[in-house]
């Protein structure tokens, strides 16, 4: 599956990257979906010898490939927020020299980079690579409710309802962009929905 | 001089009014006939008699009914005013600027008696009177950042300066023309300016970061930024657009003169001695088309620029649909003549409006 490129846009949203392999006392890797095929991409004995993957598959069958990186801990999970007390005790552990390595989703990546910095990894020991699907995760700037995974614009809060409009402005603290109703000028006139980038 | 504060409100009948002191001292934002973005600051050490440049913090008639305007949004939604947790030093150091500011300025109306730590606040037009320890967070009923700003109008951003950079990391923020603190809280400078067009391009924030970081204590700046709110409605918060947008809609050529208002900020920057971040007031003054254009000079001058705004800046202002109908009734208080430089309005020397 080939990388997709993101068009260019405003100051706030972040920009993903590619992983790399790096040297480090140990390498933990949080990937969902097509997230799998980065770890792939980058995995070498060195590091699967101290290496611990945490994948969320999501309806994907990437995970017997994983397996067979060998990594020294393996874990497949059925959502983010079901592997978060796990991604919270792993990076508890977190020492001087740990590596890392997240990949999948914008949502994925921007809520497990704010887990890291928060248990003390380095911002520049943590690396990303954008796979798969370019859904967003959305807060709505109304009701503060956060709906995971859109794929069009306009959509309606999975919280209170509203129509919203896909805005770029992202919080890296909130790991999400902002939605903001899309008809309060007029109600009731929402435009056709269509695909964020399309 | 004692002021004589409204009783007035910014929400459901919108009693809100300004005398005509308050029209005569209006931050009128354009000083020539044309605007674009710029890097337009200045010292923030007095102006003319009587102006909103005179004091630190400017008190006018509004304050005691934005100060009552403030405590219900604050009720509605406390997430307006939020301060992460390694900017309480910097909450004091604001406490102590707006206090020393407002005691020396208008002692009439607030005074502030130190002994050492123990510090009593008299704030006469809100009626309180609270002795509390300097520096000790459990002798007052809120934060220091907002205690003192739950009794100062206009908005407040604290800015912790680090990385080369400023990072919103507190705020008051109830007044706001738009935008989010409880999004933008944690982004530096480049981030929450993110949603700005041409600025980024026109190296504007660079410059201004730039001047901002390198403000020493003791010389503050300030500049005037401005958009166009229906309605005087203070509380133009994201969170409630669903709500508000729909006003920006109920404008007609009979109302528009009443309805539609020019909003703008003093925005002025403090540096903190302390904490060492920066303070950023944001302060914001309403202004009815039909009370801005008894100044012909501001009358001549505002159509000019709303005419030949670029559309991008007006999109993002919020006003693209509302500007055929804001040129209509403005066009009739542009005769042709000539402006005066500056942006005050000179009504003594300005011709009046030839008819
Ligand atoms: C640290 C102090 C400052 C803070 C906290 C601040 C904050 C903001 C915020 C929150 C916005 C709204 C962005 C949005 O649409 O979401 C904004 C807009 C803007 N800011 Fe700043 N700002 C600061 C200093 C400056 C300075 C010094 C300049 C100098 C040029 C500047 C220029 C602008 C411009 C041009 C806009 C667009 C305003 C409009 O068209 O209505 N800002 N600022």
């Amino acid at each position: 599956m080939s990388k997709f490129e993101f068009p260019p846009s405003i100051g706030s949203r972040p920009i993903w990257g590619t992983l790399e392999p790096r040297t480090g006392a140990s390498h933990l890797f949080i990937a969902d979906a097509h997230g799998a095929e980065a770890i792939i991409d980058v995995a070498t004995p060195e590091l699967m010898e101290t290496g611990h993957i945490i994948f969320i598959s999501r309806g994907t069958d990437y995970a017997d490939k994983l397996r067979a990186l060998a990594p020294a801990q393996f874990y497949e999970g059925p959502s983010y927020d079901a592997s978060l007390p796990r991604i919270k005790r792993v990076l508890s552990d977190a020492k001087m020299g740990l590596q890392v390595y997240l990949s999948g989703t914008e949502g994925l990546m921007g809520q497990a980079t704010n887990e890291a910095t928060s248990a003390g990894v380095p911002p520049a020991a943590i690396q990303t690579d954008h796979r798969g699907s370019t859904a967003r995760r959305m807060q709505c700037v109304h009701c503060k409710g956060f709906t995971e995974d859109v794929e069009t614009d306009p959509f309606v809060c999975s919280h209170c309802g509203l129509n919203l409009f896909v805005r770029d402005h992202y919080s890296r603290r909130l790991a999400a962009y902002q939605g903001v109703c899309v008809d309060a000028e007029d109600p009731g006139n929402v435009p056709a929905q269509k695909g964020i980038y399309e | 001089m004692s002021i004589q504060f409204n009783n007035e409100t910014f929400r459901d009948d919108y009693s809100f009014h300004n005398s005509e002191w308050a029209i005569k001292r209006f931050p009128f934002p354009f000083h020539e006939d044309s605007y674009m973005y710029s890097m337009n600051a200045e010292q923030h050490q007095g102006g003319p008699d009587g102006s909103v440049y005179e004091k630190r913090f400017d008190v006018d008639e509004h304050y005691v009914s934005e100060m009552q305007d403030r405590a219900k949004v604050l009720a509605d939604d406390p997430l307006r005013c939020q301060s992460l947790p390694h900017m309480t030093l910097a909450g004091w150091d604001l406490l102590e600027l707006i206090m020393v500011s407002k005691s020396e300025d208008y002692p009439d109306l607030f005074e502030l008696h130190r002994d050492g730590n123990q510090w009593r606040w008299v704030n006469k037009p809100l009626g309180i009177d609270d002795p509390f320890t300097f520096l000790d967070d459990t002798t007052l009923p809120y934060g220091p950042m907002e205690y003192i700003t739950r009794q100062t109008q206009g908005d407040f951003a604290l800015l912790d300066q680090r990385e080369e950079n400023l990072w919103m990391d507190a705020g008051m923020i109830t007044t706001q023309a738009d935008w989010s603190l409880d999004f933008d809280i944690g982004m530096n400078f480049f981030e929450w300016h993110a949603p700005v067009p041409k600025a980024n391009e026109m190296g504007i924030f660079k410059r201004a970061l730039k001047y901002l970081i390198n403000i020493p204590q003791g010389s503050p700046g300030r500049r005037l930024n401005w958009t166009m709110t229906v309605n005087p409605l203070l509380d133009t918060s994201p969170e409630n657009y669903h709500k508000w947008g729909i006003q920006k809609t109920t404008l007609t050529p009979e109302n528009i003169g009443a309805k539609q208002h020019l909003r703008v900020e003093l925005q002025t920057f403090f540096r903190l001695p302390r904490s060492n971040a920066l303070a950023f007031p944001i302060r914001c003054y309403l202004c009815s088309f039909q009370d801005l254009t008894t100044m012909p000079k501001w009358g001549r001058r505002l159509h000019r620029v709303i005419r030949d705004l670029p559309d991008e800046l007006a999109t993002y202002k919020g006003f693209i649909d509302n500007r055929p109908m804001m040129l209509d009734y403005l066009s009739k208080f542009d005769d042709g003549l000539p402006t005066s430089p500056g942006i005050f309005p000179e009504p003594e020397t300005e011709p009046p409006l030839k008819t």
